[in-house]
Parts: C-alpha cells; sequence; structure tokens
C-alpha cells in the first residue's frame, strides 16, 4: 500500500503504466508532461507536486517535488485538485474529462489536445486502479 | 458541487426589439456571408441603430470556422474596440463568436480557453447569440466548437464565461431556412435532446429542458420541413432547439455526435445529417447494453406518446420513431445514402475509430464502446443495418 502523492506511489503508478498495454494503445502518439498537484486541505498542509512525462504510450519518468521547488519542471500540463477530487477520480466515480469540464480538476494547459486524447485519459485511470493506494485524509 | 446556466433568453415575435434596450456603445456582429445576403444583419442592425449602438460586422465565418477565422476576426475586434459581441448565424457563427470574445477580451489565442480558468470577459464586453438555425443550440451553451484546419479535426473548446448573456430567438431569422437545413439542423437538436437525457452527465435539471424538447421535435419538425411557412412549427423548433442545447450543455452529448464528428471531420458531412444519421444506430447499441438506458428511452417514447409497453417495446418504439421521423423529412438514413464511397469510408476506418474513441461524448454514455464495437457500428450505419449487438 503506497500513501498518494509520495515517490513511492508515484513509482508504482509509472509501472503500472509501462505495463498496460491498452495505455500504449490508447496513448501511441502522445507526447506531454504534467504536474498532478494536491491541494492543500485536511490533513494535506502544503501543496504536493507529482511530475508525470508520457511519451508515446509509457511513462518516462515520475518524480515527487516539494512545493518549494516547484519550478525544477516546466510541463505541458498541470493538473490540480484537493485530495478529495483526486481520489473520486482515481476510484472512477468521476471521469476526469467531466472533472476537468466542471472545474473539480483545474487544468491548465491546451485542452483542445486533452479532449482529444479520451481514451488515453481513461486507461491513465485504469492504470490507477492497479495501484493500492492510500489517502491521506 | 454541480451548475446549471442557461442565458436571458428572449423569444417569440419581434424578439429582435430587445436589442434597443441593451446598454452598449459598439456591438461586434459576427456571422457568415449567406446570413448576410438573406437581410437578416440588416434586421440586427436596425435595432442596434435605433438604440444608437455603432456595429461592425464580421461576416468571414464558414461553415466549420477555423482557428485562423477566430484569429482574422479577432485582429479587427481589437481595431473596433467592441463592448458587446453579437453571434448572428447557426453554430458556427456564434462559435466564432464566442471564441472571439474570449481571444480579444481575454488576449489569449483560440486554443488556449479551458473551463478552469477565470478570465472576467465581462470586464471588456457581454455576449448576445442570436441563432438563425434551429439546431445548435449553441445560444444556450457555452460549448465552442472550432476546427484544427491542419490536423483535419474539430477541437472542443470552452468556458463557463462563453454561455451567452442573452439568446435571442426570433423567428423571423428562421423563417427563410430551406427544408433539407431545417431537416438535418432539426435532427441534430433531437441528438442533444435524446443524448442529453441519457447520458451519464446529466443532471435533475438537464431532464425537464430534454423531455420537452424531443416533444416539441417530434411534433413540429415535419411540419416545418413540410411548410416553411408554418410560423408556429417554426417557433417551436427554434425552442425546442434552445431547450436542447440547455439540456446537453449542462451535461454532455452522446455517442452519435462522437461517431457524427469523426465522419464529418474525414468526409465533411454537415453537421446536423451526420448527427441525425448515427443517432438510431447508437441508441440501438446504447440500449442493447444497458437497462440504465433503455429505461430512459421508454420514459422518452412514454411522455411523447410514442408507446405505452413495456420498456423494451417503449425503446423500440422510440429508435422506430427517430427512424420514420428522419425518413419523412428526407435525412439520409445511411452513410451509403450520402454517396461515400465504400472502399474509401472502409480504408478510413482506423481514423474513424480511433476519432470517435477519443471524444469525450464516447464515455459519457452508459455503454461505452470499444474500437471493435465502433467498427462494427459505423459498418452497420453504411449498410443502414440495425445494430444487433
Amino acid at each position: 500500500m503506497a500513501v498518494f502523492g509520495t515517490l513511492e506511489w508515484a513509482t508504482a503508478f509509472m509501472n503500472a503504466i509501462n505495463a498496460s498495454k491498452p495505455y500504449e494503445d490508447a496513448a501511441k502518439t502522445w507526447e506531454g508532461d504534467f504536474y498532478f498537484i494536491i491541494e492543500p486541505g485536511g490533513a494535506v498542509k502544503e501543496p504536493g507536486y507529482q511530475y508525470v512525462d508520457l511519451w508515446h504510450g509509457k511513462c518516462r519518468k515520475v518524480d515527487v517535488i516539494p512545493a518549494a521547488e516547484k519550478d525544477k519542471y516546466k510541463p505541458e500540463f498541470v493538473l490540480s485538485a484537493s485530495i478529495a477530487t483526486w481520489r473520486k477520480v482515481a476510484e472512477k466515480k468521476v471521469d476526469p474529462i467531466q472533472a476537468i469540464v466542471t472545474r473539480q480538476l483545474k487544468l491548465t494547459g491546451n485542452m483542445g489536445k486533452v479532449m482529444r486524447a479520451v481514451k488515453a485519459a481513461q486507461e491513465l485511470v485504469n492504470c490507477v486502479t492497479q495501484v493500492k493506494t492510500e489517502y491521506p485524509e | 458541487m454541480q451548475f446549471f446556466g442557461v442565458p436571458f433568453t428572449v423569444f417569440g415575435d419581434d424578439s429582435l426589439q430587445y436589442l434597443n434596450t441593451v446598454l452598449a456603445k459598439r456591438a461586434f456582429i459576427v456571422t457568415d456571408k449567406n446570413i448576410t445576403k438573406l437581410g437578416l444583419i440588416e434586421l440586427v442592425g436596425a435595432e442596434l441603430k435605433a438604440a444608437n449602438i455603432e456595429y461592425k460586422v464580421f461576416n468571414g465565418v464558414e461553415p466549420d470556422p477555423s482557428i485562423q477565422t477566430v484569429e482574422k476576426a479577432t485582429a479587427i475586434a481589437k481595431d473596433f474596440k467592441p463592448d458587446l459581441f453579437i453571434g448572428v448565424g447557426g453554430g458556427s457563427s456564434m462559435d466564432a463568436c464566442k471564441s472571439t470574445m474570449v481571444c480579444y477580451c481575454a488576449g489569449i489565442g483560440p486554443l488556449d480557453m479551458s473551463p478552469s480558468d477565470f478570465y472576467n470577459l465581462r470586464a471588456k464586453a457581454r455576449l448576445i447569440c442570436i441563432p438563425t438555425t434551429s439546431g445548435t443550440g449553441s445560444e444556450a451553451t457555452w460549448a465552442i466548437v472550432l476546427t484544427d484546419v491542419e490536423g483535419q479535426r474539430k477541437v472542443a473548446l470552452g468556458s463557463y464565461e462563453t454561455l451567452p448573456d442573452v439568446a435571442i430567438l426570433d423567428p423571423r431569422m428562421v423563417m427563410s431556412m430551406p427544408p433539407n437545413v431545417t431537416g438535418s439542423t432539426g435532427m441534430d437538436a433531437l441528438t442533444h435532446a435524446i443524448e442529453g437525457y441519457t447520458a451519464t452527465w446529466r443532471t435533475p435539471f438537464t431532464d425537464g429542458p430534454g423531455l420537452i424538447a424531443i416533444k416539441y421535435i417530434f411534433e413540429n419538425l415535419k411540419k416545418a420541413c413540410d411548410n416553411g411557412k408554418d410560423e408556429e412549427a417554426r417557433k417551436y423548433m427554434m425552442y425546442a432547439a434552445c431547450q436542447a442545447g440547455t439540456c446537453f450543455g449542462n451535461g454532455m452529448a452522446g455517442l452519435a455526435h462522437s461517431c457524427g464528428h469523426a465522419l464529418g471531420g474525414i468526409f465533411h458531412t454537415p453537421h446536423g445529417v451526420a448527427m441525425g444519421l448515427f443517432l438510431p444506430y447508437t441508441m440501438e447499441y446504447i440500449a442493447n447494453g444497458s437497462e440504465e438506458s433503455l429505461q430512459r428511452y421508454a420514459q422518452i417514447a412514454r411522455f411523447c406518446g410514442i408507446a405505452q409497453g413495456s420498456d423494451k417495446e417503449c425503446c423500440k418504439a422510440l429508435i422506430a420513431a427517430v427512424r420514420k421521423l428522419m425518413k419523412d423529412i428526407g435525412q439520409s438514413p445511411s452513410v451509403k445514402d450520402l454517396k461515400i464511397d465504400k472502399d474509401k469510408y472502409v480504408k478510413a476506418m482506423t481514423e474513424l475509430v480511433d476519432r470517435a474513441v477519443n471524444e469525450a461524448m464516447t464515455i459519457a454514455v452508459t455503454r461505452i464502446a470499444d474500437n471493435n464495437d465502433l467498427e462494427k457500428m459505423f459498418m452497420c450505419a453504411y449498410d443502414g443495418k440495425p445494430v444487433d449487438f
């Protein structure tokens, strides 16, 4: 069991992505890296930055950055939400595209590019479900 | 937390007179050449003049407007400095107008807008949409569809701030629509309402407008196609399209939109034609695998007085009613009827499926299609065969 937002969790997530054939197929043309930001609230005292680099159906790198070092990467996309929202997405209670459109997940970056990768986004969530996760709530 | 947004809606005879009461100095009208030729911009302009509102017309919007068109309109708007944007036309003109307003007010490119961002657009200008077709519902939604010419793709964009402040539904604006456009745009509206009512993103606030829109369309679309001078039918189709927009704009469209966008993007099929064509096939597919949607389709059939039996009987009757309506108004029931070459269609299959599977609408339905099912469904739609899987 890995705690969401830790390097251990991010590494398990990367492994799940790289083991997923459906993700590989759905994201074969995807080029773009992300910050997944956990906003402060509840047990989360300061923002958490998870860096995930996705490239042609594979995850090339993950990292977990303290807020003070957030300039370490300049990802193409930033997705930001409370831990409760991340949990809803991870547990498939809301799909990620719906979460973006309804402002539960805040997206910075080219919305059009994300909206053309719906299947890949779905498969990414399927990869999240492969990781046994504990939430800091 | 959920949202439900509707514009202030002015409807009925002489609704354009509302423009007389608008507090603005300079209005930027975004439209197309055909609307200008039909004299509809003169009607809008006359009201603006009466209110001492200076106006400028950009009539360069093409069907499926491109990002470049929006950039052109924005450059002109920057010189004119409007405090009011007015989109007059079908979905293309209204969507181009919304995008131009965002680019002008927020100083960003068309692809940079996101529902996550706050732009405070109203600090600079407000937005009025005046539809000249009864289909798109763009006057009631914040959604924008532009075309990426380089990638030959439709791009769905939007911001909550692109929901128009005012929608003006003046029947004079739709009276000159020819029967084929009345039919295809009407089928687009029906698709919005049925898909919005059955989408997984639906809310308790989208059910009402969806059901009412479907009822009005079944009652009035054929009348409006048969006799374009039937003012009552024209009015109710206008109201239905707007309410269908409210339904799917606050929820989501569905699989017919995904397939229709894919077909339109590759074979340049008009939007409404493609939507209507795929609607019965996708309804069959979803009903075959989802009890929830089967029940929702049955509710529609009962509400519209189409059937009163079991859920299965009612659902079947609704799909038959959609096919009958399409036949009655002369809409193509299959891709084959659009004169699209079968070899070209089959060759494009991987691309059709790839585009459809990557539309957000594909996952907003109760039965999510995989690539194999999509391919089979595309073939059924080509040959005009019912979807039995």
